[in-house]
């Protein structure tokens, strides 16, 4: 019958079709022997040439890494990772001064322009400082000097450990530590680079702050770290996107990201995430590992993070908030994407510690495919946190009936006067709703597009504008022929 | 317009429509009565390409084209339009974003750029008032909470935005009160032009008050069993549906075309 002919079809096309950001730049990389070792690890220290507490901070995590086993609790299945088949550390050769976009390497130009986000167009238009980390190595930092003004400190992680050795002493490891868990033992050993973010006591950060990570080299992990500090009374909202080229190989990232707010200061954390998957089969793609977690540290102070996962083969992790401040509060807004043969095992922890502290989590799974999408979530409420809210509401949303969505909520609650709410909802793509837009003329891909972005409305919403936008195209692309 | 030769349809192997005819040519108004389980909405669905049903033979032309070939987005997208009879809820997705990508995607189509916010918008007051639609809800998701005469409202203000060469409304009237039902027929008149065509699918002959079609036939058992002026619409609503049973059962091989 025809619609068991389309769907055929429509397989076949998406096999054929290329990721959209599947494009490779050759730029040269200069990179460590392959393998992990304490030979390994001084070498990135002194090639990034760090202080001595650095080094000593990475061979404490390595040593206490080998003692830890791979966890394997994770609703995913993917093929054991060979540590010593890895390449821990890779720079682009070329290290442009910053001064201006003329001496930036032009292949890396090129690479932003495929991906839509030429550096001229965003000093210019949209107002964002862009750090952009390509292979572990951030290249171009703007808008510096405005925010040096203010006092806030945007720069690469390297940067910082040369500029600010004492900031990142004093908060590197506190929310995250790396006895935390494997991944995070293993990224505080051989993590390359990442983002600093500083903001000083009473400053409204006066633009969104962005990170633009892509990984390029063959075969090599990427070992982020992102650490940002907002001081008593800040704001500051913070944006992280990434895509990657097509390669044959898994690639293995595990990223930390570390948050902290003191007493009246906010921080919203938003990251569209779309490395690439593997190809139809499953074959290839990213293993996403990261561990992130925010601290809201002070009275009345607040996180959100939100995140759009459309990307990797693999994805687990689980954005986290200690609400330890009383008052404070915590936000997570997820739209977590798989399609062929994609899992995510991802979700959130809220741990309420202060009094009156309340946390919101609202996560949509969207799976097609072959896939699997897992929520797993914890909201726990200690003993001393009196009138802890929480309120979760877990969706997913299913195309075709051989992907599948899983939810693992786990609640807590340490004393009486908690509230927690718990609401899921699992609800297929409708026939009809397609073929009413099919029948507006809208075709099935926009149709698709259209139905997928008014189900993960809710947090969308909760994007800054620019990236709102990326976001919803990125929810169509990722969903191409996934509906026969 | 739009000639249908032989058509046998059928779903999960039972046959629905059995050597279904019908031509319908530029500004005329075409009603299509019958019993309920005849196959009218069958009909609605398998011109607007819906593909749950299959077609065994016939053949159906559009505007020239062979239409069985062409997917449902390009039927509309070439001016073909259907008027649900139970609109679909689409939960977060706005009317206006709704209509702006249909309208775009349409332009398109022909070549022409997408319509500017300030364009969409301009368009979008005009044919409101085609419908009396309230503002509150071309500010909704699509459909959603909206009552039944509502959606029905919906259906006509869509069609009024998409400017159809060929409307088929499917049971537009069911489930709307009278003043609904009027506010649903002014739409269709106002917008019938001597280059457009539509097809009202219909139980009842109420909506042919306010909607005076050019002809009216009567589908029973997956075929046209009579067709007329609009008196038969009358003279259905008098005697019922009973006596047309009766003759198509005499007259086992009886086909009619208009």
């Amino acid at each position: 019958m025809a619609a068991a002919e389309d769907s055929n079809n429509n397989l076949k096309e998406l096999a054929e079709k290329d990721y959209k950001y599947g494009f490779y730049t050759e730029i040269e990389s200069e990179s460590a022997p392959k393998g992990l070792s304490e030979e390994i690890i001084r070498y990135i220290s002194k090639k990034k040439n760090e202080p001595e507490f650095m080094l000593e901070f990475r061979l404490k995590a390595y040593r206490h890494w080998l003692t830890l086993k791979e966890p394997d609790w994770a609703h995913v299945d993917y093929q054991k990772i060979d540590y010593q088949d890895l390449i821990y550390y890779s720079a682009p050769k070329k290290k442009p001064k910053i001064e201006s976009l003329d001496e930036v390497d032009p292949d890396l130009l090129e690479t932003f322009n495929k991906l839509g986000i030429p550096l001229e167009e965003q000093k210019a238009l949209s107002g964002v400082a862009v750090d952009a980390v390509i292979d572990s190595v951030s290249v171009k930092t703007t808008f510096q000097a405005e925010l040096a003004e203010k006092g806030i400190i945007f720069c690469s992680f390297s940067e910082a450990l040369q500029k600010h050795p004492e900031l990142i002493k004093k908060h590197m490891g506190t929310v995250v530590p790396y006895t935390d868990n494997f991944f995070a033992a293993l990224n505080s050993a051989v993590f390359s680079d990442g983002s600093f973010c500083y903001i000083p006591k009473g400053v409204k950060c006066p633009m969104e702050l962005s990170t633009y990570f892509r990984i390029n080299a063959a075969n090599t992990g990427q070992f982020e770290r992102t650490l940002i500090i907002a001081e008593e009374g800040s704001y500051v909202s913070y944006m992280e996107g990434c895509t990657a080229p097509i390669r044959d190989e898994n690639q293995l990232h595990a990223a930390i990201v570390e948050i902290i707010a003191h007493k009246d200061a906010e921080v919203k954390y938003s990251t569209v995430q779309n490395w690439w998957p593997g190809n139809y089969e499953g074959k290839g793609g990213v293993y996403n590992f990261v561990t992130k977690r925010g601290v809201c540290e002070g009275d009345n102070s607040k996180i959100s993070w939100t995140q759009v996962e459309t990307g990797s083969a693999v994805t687990w992790k689980y954005p986290s908030l200690i609400l330890k401040g009383d008052n404070s509060a915590g936000e997570f807004y997820s739209v977590a994407v798989t399609n062929n043969y994609q899992q995510a095992d991802t979700g959130t922890k809220m741990i309420h510690l202060g009094k009156n502290t309340s946390s919101t989590i609202i996560s949509k799974g969207i799976s097609a495919g072959y896939s699997n999408n897992s929520y797993r979530g914890l909201v726990k409420t200690a003993k001393k946190a009196i009138n802890a809210r929480n309120f979760s509401q877990c969706d997913s949303l299913l195309l075709g009936d051989k992907c599948g969505a899983h939810t693992f909520p786990y609640i807590e609650a340490g004393n009486k006067s908690s509230v927690i709410e718990h609401e899921a909802t699992t609800s297929k793509i409708s026939e009809d709703q397609l073929f009413y837009c099919l029948q507006r003329g809208i075709d099935m891909e926009s149709a698709i597009g259209l139905i997928v972005n008014g189900y993960a409305k809710d947090v969308l919403s909760k994007l800054p504008m620019e990236f709102a936008v990326e976001a919803q195209k990125l929810l169509a692309i990722s969903l191409e022929g996934s509906v026969g | 317009m739009l000639k249908i030769k032989d058509l046998n349809v059928s779903i999960n192997g039972k046959k629905i429509l059995k050597g279904f005819n019908l031509e319908v040519n530029a500004g005329e108004v075409h009603a299509i009565m019958g019993p309920n389980g005849s196959g009218k909405s069958t009909l609605a669905s398998v011109i607007a390409g819906r593909d749950i049903f299959t077609v065994d033979s016939g053949e159906v032309t559009y505007m020239g084209k062979n239409l069985l070939d062409m997917p449902p987005d390009e039927r509309a997208k070439e001016g073909l339009f259907l008027g649900f009879q139970y609109p679909v809820e689409i939960p977060g997705v706005s009317m206006i974003n709704f209509m702006r990508t249909a309208i775009n995607e349409k332009r398109k189509h022909y070549g022409l750029e997408p319509l500017t916010g300030m364009e969409f918008m301009k368009l979008m007051e005009e044919k409101k008032k085609i419908v009396e639609i309230q503002s509150k809800l071309t500010n909704r998701s699509v459909n959603e909470g909206f009552s039944g005469g509502e959606k029905k409202k919906n259906e006509i203000f869509q069609m009024a935005f998409l400017e159809p060469k060929l409307a088929i409304l499917d049971e537009t009237d069911s489930g709307l009160d009278i003043d609904a039902l009027k506010v649903v027929a002014n739409g269709v008149n106002a917008l019938k032009k001597p280059d457009n065509a539509s097809v009202v699918i219909t139980h009842y002959q109420r909506l042919l008050d306010y909607i005076v079609p050019d002809f009216v036939h009567v589908l029973y058992d997956g075929r046209i069993v009579k067709s007329g002026s609009k008196e038969l619409a009358i003279e259905l609503e008098e005697k019922g549906y009973e006596w047309i049973k009766k003759e198509a059962g005499i007259n086992e091989k009886a086909e009619s075309t208009e």
